[in-house]
Parts: C-alpha cells; sequence; structure tokens
C-alpha cells in the first residue's frame, strides 16, 4: 500500500490566540446529540463557522490553540465538520496529542495566523514540515516525529488497537 | 535532571532523559472519570480488546454528572458501570464519593514519585505530592490501558523559586493566578514547572493541590513540587523565575482568560449575581474554613447566589463537624453535594446572559458556564466570600480587616 501524502491543499479559516476547548466543544451540549454539539462550533468567535466550513477546509490560529480541557470532542468536532487539519502558532499539548491519537493532522508554525488571509488557498505538507501560501512562499514548520506521522498516516489510534485486538485473539 | 526528567527517565526503564526526547514509559496509576470511562471502556471492547493490561492500576471516580441530571447522563453511567465490572476495574468510586484528583489523593492512589495519566487536565494536580503527572483524552487512555504504556515528550523545565511566606489574606490561588501573569503560557507552554525554595517547602498541602492544579492553565505540561524542595535541583531549567510570597496581593482573572490576571483592588465594585466556592482547585476544607472566617454570622448580599460545593465527601463531613456548613447555610449559601457541577458548565449553577458569576475554579473562557454572553471571574475562597457577602467584587483585607475592629 502506497504510504499517504500527509500533505493537504484547502481554505483557511483564520483565527485568533487561545481557542479554547470551551468555543470548540462546550461543555454544555457535552450530552447533547451530536448534530447539536457541531452547530455550536466556535460559535462565541466565528458564528458562520459551523455552517460555513467545508470538507478540506483547514483552521490556522495564533497562539495555545485548544486550551482547557482534555476532551478530546474539541478535535473531533473539526474532523467531523470536514476541516483537514490545523495550523497554529502553538497548541495547547493535550489538544495536539488528542487531534494525532483521532488522526486529524496538527502543525506548529511561528507567525502563521498573520501570513494567511482568512479564505485564503493554502498548502501544508507533514512530512516536510511546511506551510505553502497562495502567492508560493515557503513557512518552514515543526516537523512532527516520525512516530506521531505513523499514527496520523493509519487515520489516528484507532487502527493500531485493532491490531492489538486481533493479535490478542490469535 | 530535574524532577520531570528523572522520573520519566525511571519510569522509562533508562539512566538519564533530556529534554526534547521521546520516550515511552509506563505509568503507575491511570485514572478516568464519569464523562470519558464508558467512551474509553467501549473503544476497548469494539477493538476487541478483552482485558486490561492491569487492572489494580486503574480508578474511576464519577464526578461530573451526578447526581446524573439527564436521561442520557443516566444511560452513559449505567454503561459505563457494566464496563467497569467487565474490565475488573475495582478503584471505582460511585458519585457523591467526590471529585477525582481529591478523591485520588485521600485514597492514596497517588504516591510521590508516581507517574500519572487520567482523562482530566486538571490531572497536574498531583504535582503537589511531587507526583509526575498529566491529562490525556479518551483514545490515548484506550491504548494505555491496553498496553500499560504511552509516548511522553520529555519536557524543558521551569524554574519557580519562591522565599518566604504569605500574609494572611491570600492563599496558594492568589499565587497561582499572579503566575499567571508573570509567567504564562509564553514560557510555561508544554514546559514542566517545578517549584521549589523555602516557600515551596513550606506550603501547606491545600495551597501546593491549588498551584499545581492550575498549572496546565498557563499551558504546563505538568506542575511539580518535587518531594526535596527546600533546596535548588539540578536542572538544567530552560527558565528560573523568583517571588517572594510576602509581597503577594489578593488577584482576580478578569472575563474570559486565565491570563487576564489583576490585583482585586484595582477591579473592586464589580456587581455579581453568583458566587462559587468549590472545584478540585478550591473546595478543600482550608477554603471553607476560608469561607467560614468571613460569612460565619453574617449574611450574603441579597442580589446574589452563593452555591458551595465540597470537593469531596471526607470535606463535606468535615466542613459539617466543625459547624461551617451550618454558618455558611445560615449566610444564605446552596451547599451542593461533592462534585464538579457548575464548573465545567455542566449542572447546578450555569449563568444566563450579561450575568457575572466569581468563582474559585480554574477556567473563565466564554461559554464555560452557560451563555456565550455571561462573564466568568476567578479568585480566591477568601475573595469569593468577602464578594458574596458585599455582591461585588470586594478585596477580603477590607471585610478581615473589618471583622477585626468587631472583635475589638
Amino acid at each position: 500500500m502506497k504510504e499517504p501524502s500527509l500533505r493537504y491543499q484547502g481554505r483557511a479559516w483564520v483565527l485568533g490566540d487561545n481557542i479554547s476547548t470551551d468555543l470548540l466543544s462546550p461543555g454544555h451540549y457535552v450530552h447533547d446529540p451530536m448534530q447539536t454539539r457541531l452547530k455550536h462550533v466556535l460559535e462565541a468567535v466565528r458564528p458562520d463557522f459551523a455552517q460555513g466550513v467545508g470538507a478540506g477546509d483547514i483552521v490556522v490560529a495564533g497562539k495555545n490553540f485548544g486550551c482547557g480541557s482534555s476532551r478530546e470532542s474539541a478535535p473531533m468536532h473539526l474532523k467531523d465538520l470536514g476541516v483537514a487539519g490545523v495550523i497554529a502558532e502553538s497548541f495547547a499539548r493535550i489538544f495536539s496529542r488528542n487531534a494525532i491519537a483521532i488522526g486529524l493532522p496538527v502543525l506548529s508554525c511561528p507567525s502563521i495566523s498573520s501570513r494567511v488571509k482568512d479564505g485564503e488557498y493554502i498548502v501544508f505538507d507533514l512530512r516536510a514540515g511546511e506551510v505553502i501560501l497562495a502567492d508560493g512562499s515557503r513557512l518552514k514548520s515543526e516537523r512532527l516525529p516520525d512516530q506521531m506521522l505513523d499514527v496520523l498516516a493509519k487515520g489516528g489510534i484507532v487502527p493500531i488497537l485493532e491490531e492489538i485486538g486481533r493479535s490478542m485473539r490469535s | 535532571m530535574t524532577w520531570a526528567e528523572t522520573i520519566l527517565a525511571r519510569k522509562a526503564n533508562r539512566s538519564h532523559v533530556d529534554a526534547g526526547e521521546y520516550v515511552v514509559a509506563r505509568p503507575d496509576a491511570f485514572m478516568m472519570h464519569d464523562i470519558f470511562a464508558a467512551d474509553v471502556l467501549e473503544l476497548l471492547e469494539k477493538s476487541g480488546i478483552e482485558r486490561i493490561n492491569d487492572p489494580d492500576c486503574v480508578t474511576v471516580v464519577f464526578d461530573h454528572m451526578v447526581p446524573a441530571p439527564s436521561e442520557y447522563a443516566a444511560t452513559h453511567q449505567r454503561k459505563a458501570r457494566t464496563l467497569i465490572r467487565k474490565y475488573g476495574i475495582e478503584h471505582f468510586f460511585e458519585g457523591g464519593r467526590g471529585i477525582c484528583h481529591q478523591v485520588m489523593v485521600e485514597e492514596g492512589l497517588v504516591k510521590p514519585g508516581d507517574l500519572v495519566v487520567a482523562t482530566d487536565s486538571h490531572t497536574t494536580t498531583y504535582g503537589a505530592l511531587g507526583a509526575v503527572s498529566a491529562g490525556i483524552g479518551s483514545t490515548e487512555m484506550a491504548y494505555a490501558l491496553a498496553t500499560g504504556t504511552l509516548w511522553f515528550k520529555v519536557p524543558e523545565t521551569v524554574l519557580v523559586w519562591l522565599e518566604n511566606q504569605w500574609q494572611d489574606s491570600v492563599c496558594g490561588k492568589d499565587l497561582i493566578l499572579s503566575l499567571m501573569k508573570t509567567i504564562g503560557s509564553d514560557s510555561a507552554q508544554n514546559r514542566s514547572l517545578e517549584f521549589r525554595g523555602p516557600g515551596a517547602a513550606a506550603m501547606p498541602l491545600a495551597d501546593r493541590l491549588t498551584i499545581a492544579n492550575m498549572g496546565v492553565e498557563m499551558g504546563a505540561k505538568f506542575a511539580l513540587f518535587p518531594p526535596q524542595r527546600e533546596s535548588r535541583g539540578s536542572g538544567p531549567y530552560a527558565h528560573e523565575y523568583s517571588l517572594d510570597l510576602s509581597r503577594l496581593e489578593p488577584m482576580v482573572a478578569l472575563p474570559h482568560h486565565v491570563e487576564n490576571v489583576g490585583p482585586v483592588a484595582d477591579h473592586q465594585g464589580l456587581e455579581m449575581d453568583q458566587v462559587f466556592i468549590g472545584s478540585c482547585t478550591n473546595g478543600r476544607i482550608e477554603d471553607l474554613r476560608d469561607a467560614q472566617r468571613i460569612l460565619g454570622g453574617r449574611h450574603i448580599a441579597p442580589h446574589v447566589r452563593l452555591i458551595v460545593t465540597p470537593a469531596s465527601r471526607e470535606i463535606y463531613r468535615q466542613a459539617l463537624h466543625e459547624g461551617i456548613l451550618e454558618d455558611l447555610i445560615q449566610a444564605g449559601a446552596i451547599i451542593e453535594g461533592p462534585g464538579c457541577g457548575p464548573c465545567f458548565g455542566g449542572h447546578m449553577g450555569l449563568l444566563a446572559a450579561q450575568e457575572r458569576c466569581l468563582g474559585t475554579h480554574n477556567r473563565n473562557f466564554q461559554g464555560r458556564m452557560g451563555s456565550l454572553q455571561a462573564e466568568i471571574y476567578l479568585a480566591s475562597p477568601l475573595t469569593a466570600a468577602a464578594t458574596a457577602l458585599k455582591g461585588v467584587l470586594t478585596d477580603p483585607r477590607d471585610v478581615l480587616g473589618a471583622s477585626q475592629e468587631v472583635i475589638q
């Protein structure tokens, strides 16, 4: 099987600093049906996001993206809405671990939020560790270690758990 | 090595590790609460994993949605109970025992030098005991339970050296809020905070728990009080900060971010609709005693709702025994059963648009406690009690001073 490229092209939604897990997945709706929960993603900062975001879009943000809770619904809601990945100047650690665990690509890229215009089409490449803007300029990013890239290439930890389950049965 | 490096090396079966390395380590303890336990165990079941690595190391505490506020929560918890039995997890604490982090400490399920992971961001709390601990998500927890291992990036360490002792009107909450401002996520993100110095050595456990608990709010991976904290560690340290505790004053975090901190004295007079004293950050007996110091024999302002949530059943009983609950009820408080309740906007004290709440909890993000148009302020139990008394944000020194005059 060909190794997935881990290269993505899409339309950027540019957000600010400190996008919290409460903004991504408000605790108040944690026990509501999925459709309700998805409607409220980022509504406080981008009321047009949940309705407007399309498959393959990319979230671009400033510092400390995903700060707050350990709730995995935060990256999962973005993935469920079709987001291809998140590029931020920095991530809260539990969010980035959770994103990798569920198969949502994340990339740290200094000053990204001031370089990308909202709605601009950009490319990011996890293996190369770079972002390519619409005007062709390239921004160096922090490359994830190979083990994390392998998890993302598999689509997250669930397929790894299934392998463990199969090996336990045989 | 720093304390984080020492413990990660030990648990990864290595003689030495350096910051920046990735290691696979074997945690000593794993904990889940009611929001995620069913998801984690269901994922294992669906993956065909019929047993977990070591059920004796695993604890489940029901604390977030207890007693179940909805049929959905009740169903979710019922499913979790079935799976907890199936996977042989005996350290299971039903709703009412307390908030998970407090229960872990009270039950002795965490020891100094342990490596602990749990499905809750405030898992950094155990750093107060010298345990190296951090939150993880439910999918990673499923992997960790199946294999008994998890990967960690060895973090850089920031030394926070504490000198002297604080005044009677401040506590650990004021220290950590103050650090939010001076250190903040710019320096602490993904790093380990290591608290040392005479001020750290003399600090009571309750305050250490508050500080370690909120370390995660500045993005810290760990927030550690190593066992030998009177002397400087060997490092290496990415940054070093020094703080004179005697200069601390009551602090408050303003909406909508925890790093938006200032002295209470600069923001006095803001009208509050609700005051909340509780949570894994500040729901301990020492916190309830602080509330009693200010509210005993008095009554809260007529337009304010005061919600008090002891962090565990043990604390509840102790507060009952000491007459604290009697005093707080007389003062006009609602006493809730032990649990996470309003802190995360789950239930038992949500806010309407345009309402303001001052709480002793840990996060004031927009939308955390109900309406997106509500405002959340964070402060110490003393500041919270003083604010409930006056109905407006109040520096506890004003009220404590007044009560001494009355006594004289």
